[in-house]
């Protein structure tokens, strides 16, 4: 006999990009949690200036080179993941119980409930999110929290849609009529017969996720509506960096990898997910 | 075909009204008055009275809501803050600019992708292959600001060669009055200099806006050819001894390039919303980096009018792949 468990950590083994992709969120994790410990100039996370050594390309004691005022990138980069998780956690931490909810909502009580939930993702999903999100952030001031907002109120939508699909999929199969059949209130039958076969499907969803809402985040702040400085988030170092290029290429292009290596880790942890969990999230 | 089209066109109104009425409610519950975050701290309260009244704001919000629709209707949406003038000559102005980047985006995403993406499925698991779908995963996940900066880096590079700011070389001087297309005018009026010009000013822009699309739609169209290729109609045209290419180019192209033409229609969002990235850092005068102008001032009118056409944009691009893909395949249109 071989556990369900068993069959997935196999097929892990034999996926060995999921697993380069799961070793580098891990390190994208671990660098924001010990940000103060793992980067070599802690303090230039903040407001620091060293004129001497401004403009600096990467050497042995600046790996990614200096910025225009002379911190250290490579700090600024890891401080700024703590930024990226922080969005994350926010966003899909509100945006992915939501969405479930109200897909498992709309797929279960069919009739009214899902002509209003399903027309109103519909309409959400009919506005392109980033331009949505720039509106937001807009008429809020620019910050993380706004930032944050902005992007989960457009983000819930996708899970809906997701969760809404499974859940339709599978109300009408045998054991949900069993489970009614004896009883079972709704709320019992939505969490302990519906939500574990949404499992899988929220899971590779969620890691996805969340390389996109980084994605996301870092676009907003390019364009100067998310975090402000000196707090460093790596979108907005890559727009600051944009006005040294050529010359001083390192200071957009560092920053820039920092961000894809990121979104990198999360899509294929979350390609390999898919793979090893069977579920189709399209 | 017909009933088809008028229920698509029925669901694309009410999504319009949803996206107006979306937008409306967003502008109102903003804390503060909008009249006085346009005028700034400086204003006196008499000049944000007299901007108040001039929005409309002081009236209830019903009828702020009938004036705001029915402006909507008619491509009204009140004066611009930032340029004072009308938003709607603001947009009519920066649209053919954008329209023509999108355009030559699409076209690179379709030419490009879909050969490789069939490609890559005919010569299935061969270092091509491989290589197309590295290629797909890096355009999927390489945001779009990094894709133009690199860009940029490459053409300083390449000693300028290909120009990265703006529509046309300041010493050209030419106004594209028949569609407004510069590349499409020039041609119509013979001027080959300026077309030429045009065209390298769009070469980057584009490649920058299209790499996120050209992954997916080569990842889709490769998947959707490996499935085809598994039907038993391709295995009996096989069996007749029908040459491989004249099966993929006559018999799978057409089915298998719904899937992809589908996820077009979906990669306009973000295309759309890449398009604000790429106008910004390539200093396109186009719609985007109006939007973010207006943005960044808090410009609501403006702003309102710029989400509301690239709201349209997206829903009109996904009722024209509709239909593009009911004409491709028929038994789409009965289940739709």
């Amino acid at each position: 006999m071989i556990t369900n468990r068993q069959r997935a950590l196999r097929r892990l083994r034999h996926n060995p990009i999921a697993v380069i992709g799961g070793l580098m969120v891990i390190s994208v994790i671990l660098a924001a949690i010990f940000a103060p410990f793992v980067a070599p100039f802690p303090s230039h996370a903040g407001a620091v200036v060293d004129f001497r050594h401004r403009h600096a390309p990467p050497d042995a004691l600046h790996w990614m080179g200096t910025d225009n005022v002379g911190r250290d990138i490579l700090s600024r980069v890891i401080f700024g993941y703590r930024v990226s998780l922080t969005l994350v956690a926010g966003v899909l931490g509100v945006a992915m119980p939501f969405g479930v909810i109200l897909g498992m909502a709309a797929g279960y009580f069919r009739g009214r409930t899902e002509f209003i939930i399903m027309r109103l993702t519909d309409i959400m999903l009919a506005m392109p999110p980033l331009v949505m999100a720039l509106a937001i952030t807009a008429i809020l001031t620019p910050d993380l929290g706004n930032a944050m907002i902005a992007i989960t109120a457009l983000w819930w939508t996708w899970h809906c849609r997701l969760i809404y699909r499974v859940t339709s999929a599978i109300v009408t199969e045998d054991f949900i009529e069993a489970a009614r059949l004896s009883g079972a209130s709704h709320t019992h039958i939505l969490l302990r017969e519906i939500l574990p076969n949404c499992m899988a499907a929220i899971s590779v969803k969620t890691t996805l996720d969340a390389g996109f809402v980084i994605l996301f985040g870092a676009t907003l702040s390019f364009l100067g509506l998310g975090v402000q400085p000196p707090t460093p988030d790596l979108g907005t170092m890559v727009s600051t960096g944009a006005q040294f290029l050529p010359d001083q290429w390192w200071e957009a292009v560092m920053p820039g990898l920092g961000v894809l290596y990121a979104i990198l880790g999360f899509n294929l942890l979350g390609d390999g997910l898919r793979d090893m969990l069977d579920v189709e999230i399209g | 075909m017909g009933s088809y089209l008028l229920r698509r066109a029925a669901g694309f109104v009410f999504v319009l009204f949803g996206l107006a009425v979306v937008i409306f409610v967003i502008a109102r519950i903003v804390p503060g008055d909008p009249a006085r975050i346009a005028l700034g701290p400086l204003a006196t309260h008499e000049q944000v009275l007299q901007l108040r009244t001039e929005m409309g704001l002081d009236q209830p919000a019903i009828i702020q809501f009938a004036t705001y629709i029915s402006g909507v209707v008619r491509g009204e949406f009140g004066k611009s803050l930032l340029t004072n003038r009308q938003v709607s000559r603001d947009l009519a102005e920066a649209l053919p600019a954008t329209l023509e980047l999108v355009l030559l985006t699409l076209i690179l995403m379709t030419c490009v992708a879909m050969p490789l993406g069939m490609l890559a499925a005919r010569r299935h698991n061969s270092a091509i292959d491989n290589i197309s779908r590295l290629v797909s995963l890096l355009g999927v996940v390489t945001p779009g600001f990094v894709v133009a900066i690199l860009l940029q880096l490459l053409a300083a590079e390449t000693g300028r060669f290909l120009p990265i700011t703006g529509r046309l070389s300041p010493d050209m001087s030419f106004s594209a009055d028949i569609t407004h297309l510069l590349v499409v005018d020039a041609l119509l009026r013979g001027r080959l200099d300026v077309a030429g010009d045009a065209v390298l000013h769009l070469i980057l822009p584009a490649l920058a806006l299209s790499t996120a699309g050209i992954g997916q739609v080569m990842r889709i169209t490769r998947s959707a050819m490996l499935d085809i290729a598994r039907r038993e109609h391709v295995d009996t045209l096989r069996s007749f001894g029908v040459p491989g290419h004249v099966i993929a180019l006559k018999y799978m192209l057409r089915l298998a390039s719904v899937a992809p033409l589908t996820i077009l229609g979906l990669e306009f969002a973000s295309l759309i919303g890449n398009a604000f990235v790429v106008e910004l850092v390539f200093s396109w005068p186009g719609i985007a980096s109006y939007g973010v102008r207006a943005i960044l001032s808090k410009d609501f009118n403006a702003v309102m009018g710029v989400v509301l056409v690239s709201g349209l944009f997206f829903v009109v691009a996904n009722l024209l792949i509709d239909m593009l893909v009911g004409v491709l395949d028929p038994r789409l249109r009965r289940r739709a």
